[in-house]
């Protein structure tokens, strides 16, 4: 009978250590499929040293620190692998800047970010672990932050 | 401590110490309020003030108070003549006004609108609400009448009453109050109680609100008991609003199981929260808190635009 296996990508991105149950949100915010041809791996609920986590492969494509920025939002302890030719050549952990600036919109419809002013919406940090943030205009912390993800 | 060219946009944007300097420079404003004192500190200045909802107190005490300072005052209370309405930015709008006044008061519908004012804007913002955000010049007045009805704010039992979900002058009130080291108890119908990130900010002072719908009970210990209204304009649906209002009334029955000196405040406008006949009592306080906006918005105007101190 024939295996379907989840392979080694040749060059690409891996994304490990994505929080069980997130891939889906983190191929969200990379804007896949609309984004990409490539072929792309989603694997959930894998047993890690460290217990369940999710894995996303993207084969030709390696992210930008912008994109990674934004994983840092849904899934904080993701590593970011960068593959070329089979060989991890990069390899870190997402970290989110102390102020989150143009990644996720304010949940709050009344926020004046979210009116057409010539403004980014920007919110800075609260705690990490776990993630809380808070819109720096109108001084509330979205419930869901995936949702609000530009 | 320096306050020149500072904004004013949160509460939480200053430290006890900040707010003791202001409130105890507010009280030394009280003879010039009420023009038993005179002066011309802040002659040939130009405050403009920007109101995008309407409001009546808070208004007309920032135009007095730049008068009392001998200041003029620029600006509109209706934003139906301005460019705002042909679809201007507020960020054009607060850069047009910058250029045209010395400060800028602001109330806005939509929160955070003050801060991104003070973005755009070389001279300082004065938040006067931003829709159901922060007011921090009402807090500062609210804070100046406990501390002169009661002399001090550590330690009184402050019962805030009514909408605690949706009111934002109790949400930052509360804050302060923590700040401060106030015993708090919140009393409001169940659909509107206090919210728990404002509970959880009391708590990383160490003060520990009891959150009660019995009034009876939290009124024998309340040294303070804060009135608020239930505002129409912020619920989701009528339904709702008609479910609660007139859920909970102030009247003289109830103040007589009261302390003889509790003292009763409210931001005002009053609707139903509080009955007429506690107007004559000696318990009722929130007119003279309304005066004392006067005063609290003539330390702020001088601390910010004089530098000079009376």
């Amino acid at each position: 009978m024939k295996e379907l296996k989840v392979t080694p990508i040749k060059d690409g991105t891996v994304i490990d250590h994505i929080t069980p149950g997130r891939a889906l949100k983190v191929l969200r915010v990379l804007k896949i499929p609309e984004s990409t041809f490539s072929i792309v791996s989603v694997l959930m609920n894998v047993n890690g040293k460290k217990g369940k986590k999710d894995i996303v492969k993207i084969e030709n494509r390696e992210l930008d620190p912008k994109e990674v920025d934004k994983i840092a939002l849904i899934a904080p302890k993701a590593t970011i692998n960068i593959i070329r030719d089979y060989e991890v050549i990069k390899k870190h952990k997402v970290e989110l800047p102390e102020e989150v600036v143009g990644l996720t919109k304010c949940s709050n419809p009344t926020c004046i970010s979210n009116a057409r002013e010539p403004v980014e919406s920007r919110f800075q940090v609260i705690t990490k672990d776990p993630l809380r943030i808070k819109c720096y205009y109108c001084e509330r912390e979205p419930e869901d932050i995936a949702e609000g993800i530009i | 401590m320096n306050f020149k060219h500072r904004d004013i946009i949160s509460i939480k944007d200053f430290s006890k110490a900040e707010i003791d300097y202001i409130l105890h420079y507010a009280k030394r404003m009280i003879p010039y309020a009420k023009a038993e004192k005179h002066t011309m500190l802040l002659k040939q200045q130009i405050l403009a003030t920007l109101f995008f909802e309407p409001s009546t107190r808070t208004r007309l005490s920032f135009e007095s108070a730049m008068h009392r300072l001998g200041g003029n005052v620029i600006g509109f209370a209706d934003p139906s003549g301005t460019s705002q309405k042909k679809g201007e930015s507020l960020a054009d709008t607060i850069r047009m006004a910058d250029s045209y006044s010395d400060a800028i008061v602001i109330r806005h519908p939509q929160e955070g609108a003050a801060r991104l004012a003070a973005e755009f804007s070389e001279v300082p913002i004065l938040n006067a609400g931003d829709g159901a955000g922060q007011h921090p010049t009402q807090c500062l007045l609210d804070l100046f009448t406990i501390l002169t009805e009661k002399k001090k704010i550590k330690g009184n039992n402050v019962v805030l009453l009514g909408d605690l979900k949706y009111g934002r002058t109790v949400h930052s009130l509360a804050y302060a109050l923590s700040l401060f080291q106030a015993n708090l108890t919140f009393v409001s119908p169940e659909t509107l109680k206090m919210p728990k990130e404002v509970i959880n900010e009391c708590k990383e002072f160490g003060v520990e609100p009891i959150s009660t719908s019995n009034l009876e009970k939290a009124i024998k210990e309340a040294d303070v008991l804060y009135a608020t209204r239930i505002q129409k304009e912020r619920f989701p649906d009528a339904e709702e609003y008609n479910r609660v209002v007139g859920s909970y009334k102030v009247n003289n029955a109830l103040l007589q199981q009261a302390k003889q000196d509790l003292i009763v405040m409210h931001p005002l406008p009053r609707v139903v929260e509080i009955e007429p006949e506690v107007d004559k009592t000696k318990h009722a306080v929130y007119f003279k808190q309304a005066f004392n906006g006067l005063p609290v918005r003539m330390a702020l105007l001088s601390l910010i635009l004089g530098g000079k101190k009376i």
